[in-house]
């Protein structure tokens, strides 16, 4: 996946996550918990959501790569290079 | 059969964390051992009619949009529109002492400008318990003990006030006997007078049947009539489960929203009688049915809580099967459905009476027939000196009592709110048995499925 294909899939998470929030503004290197509001078992489902359509693993002490779009992105550039 | 987790019980808790699993592809059975689901929260048609056991309101309740409480995690959580659960908010409710009414509604301000005019100089002291409630964080166990009576008094200087704020709140959620704890306290009150009440039309069914559709197509799987004889446990943890006719399933962990004293009953490690005390308050519960609808005869309240001294008594009846000094007065006639979504088809009053377990549970049959008429009569007359007089209207009735609370729970005494210790955390004396539902700490519906939902991702998810 390219960086805008795994931005795209985050905001597709975040979409099913919240629904009612709306991203189209979201500003990339901004904390998302400044711009939505996402509680810590709403950043869990974050990483399950990865886990469940990707297998992708982030381990407990990664969890503060995904403050923002922008970390997010390229924390999981490595990981998702090859899906 | 081996799974990743098994549930006992397919009450909303069950449930609940039965979908959070099946969503994130584990292998997950949720055995109950009713031949329906529901637990507490359950229904029953009789004489072509449909009931609710459980259910008078939904609690939590926050309107469409809201960002925060339970209500909207649980939303989140289980990936469920608001619109899904069809709640209509309540019309609004009473506490009703002699010769003191408060009213309530699912705005705060109402009870407000009720307590400044009962009760002059305590409006500043009630803003100090807003205060004081604003900062209290639920998900912190640490402060959660403690005598809410006590908390109450060192804000509250006017002792008839106390009694009539806890009043609603020991009903609708306290397990322990007198007093209840202070973290139950801030709970109730949040979930009661901050946020409110509100109901869907069709009761509980819908939203259990919108929980076990979800649980089912997310390949969740659900077994009736399976009852589990015991835990299987070996050293320090439990591997799996013997149901009722004989088979056995294992698993990686076990979630048991039988409640604390029950799960342990199941554990063959545990031989003696552990020390964990069981609940003692339950209830019967007098359903009438009208043939007009309660507003149109002058009762046009929600729920009403009455008490008829100026002590509120919140224990077991001491010398008899009920203690009618207090009782709760449901209609759900009394939500504001949308017009486009119909009215029920007939006027329904539910009341709900303390009662003793035990000696509900020693009577003969043809006696229990007997009593459960007269403490029909007994709750009715008490109920009708704080709301217009009914009697007349009635064309059915039912009653149901602890020994039917106990057949749908198995709570031990028919316990409805469980056991007075809770354990937040859920955990147990095995390192992979957990407990959610009543007595991991939170009540209600909405309380019971976020119960189901933390205690899955905190002891489910996060590891593996």
């Amino acid at each position: 996946m390219t960086p805008a294909e795994i931005r795209q899939e985050i905001i597709d998470i975040l979409t099913d996550i919240a629904p009612d929030e709306d991203l189209s503004n979201l500003e990339d290197d901004k904390p998302f918990r400044e711009q939505i509001d996402l509680d810590s078992m709403d950043f869990l489902d974050i990483v399950m959501e990865l886990r469940k359509r990707h297998r992708i693993q982030i381990p407990e002490e990664d969890y503060g790569e995904l403050a923002s779009m922008a970390s997010t992105v390229k924390y999981l550039e490595p990981k998702m290079a090859n899906l | 059969m081996h799974y990743d987790t098994i549930i006992i019980g397919a009450g909303m808790s069950g449930l609940a964390a039965g979908i959070r699993l099946a969503h994130f592809d584990r292998r997950v059975c949720i055995l109950e051992k009713h031949w329906t689901i529901g637990g507490l929260n359950s229904f029953y048609r009789m004489h072509g009619r449909d009931f609710d056991v459980g259910l008078h309101a939904v609690t939590n309740y926050t309107p469409k949009g809201a960002k925060h409480g339970p209500l909207s995690r649980l939303l989140r959580q289980l990936r469920i529109r608001w619109e899904e659960l069809e709640l209509a908010p309540q019309a609004g409710s009473v506490i009703a002492f002699p010769d003191v009414r408060l009213r309530f509604s699912n705005d705060i301000e109402l009870l407000r400008s009720e307590i400044e005019r009962e009760f002059p100089d305590q409006g500043d002291n009630f803003q100090r318990l807003l205060d004081e409630l604003a900062d209290y964080d639920d998900l912190d166990a640490s402060n959660f003990n403690g005598s809410a009576r006590q908390f109450l008094s060192n804000i509250i200087d006017e002792p008839l006030l106390v009694e009539m704020l806890l009043c609603p709140l020991m009903w609708y959620g306290n397990a322990r006997e007198h007093d209840m704890d202070v973290g139950q306290f801030f709970i109730m009150f949040r979930s009661i007078f901050l946020e409110g009440f509100a109901r869907p039309l069709k009761g509980v069914r819908l939203i259990l049947k919108l929980l076990v559709r979800r649980y089912r197509a997310l390949g969740g799987e659900l077994r009736l009539r399976s009852g589990v004889r015991r835990i299987l446990v070996d050293g320090r943890r439990a591997v799996g489960v013997e149901l009722e006719d004989g088979q056995q399933l294992f698993a990686d962990r076990i979630l048991s929203s039988a409640g604390m004293v029950e799960t342990l009953k199941l554990c063959d490690d545990l031989a003696e009688e552990q020390p964990a005390v069981a609940g003692q308050m339950s209830f019967i519960e007098s359903i009438s049915v009208l043939d007009c609808l309660p507003r149109e005869i002058g009762l046009p309240e929600t729920i009403v809580f009455y008490n008829d001294s100026e002590s509120f008594h919140w224990q077991r009846p001491v010398d008899s099967l009920c203690d009618t000094r207090t009782g709760v007065l449901c209609s759900p006639n009394n939500y504001l459905y949308p017009e486009e979504s119909g009215t029920l088809p007939e006027g329904i009053v539910r009341l709900t009476t303390i009662a003793d377990f035990d000696r509900w549970a020693n009577l003969p049959e043809a006696e229990y027939v007997r009593q459960k008429m007269w403490w029909y009569d007994r709750a009715i007359a008490s109920a009708v000196r704080f709301v217009p007089d009914f009697r007349g209207h009635v064309v059915a009735t039912d009653v149901f009592t602890p020994k039917t609370i106990r057949r749908f729970t198995s709570h031990v005494n028919g316990a409805v709110y469980g056991a007075p210790d809770k354990q937040l955390d859920g955990t147990t004396h095995l390192e992979n048995l957990f407990l959610c539902g009543t007595d991991q700490g939170f009540v209600g519906i909405v309380g019971a499925i976020v119960s189901g939902i933390s205690m899955a991702n905190m002891h489910c998810l996060r590891q593996a």
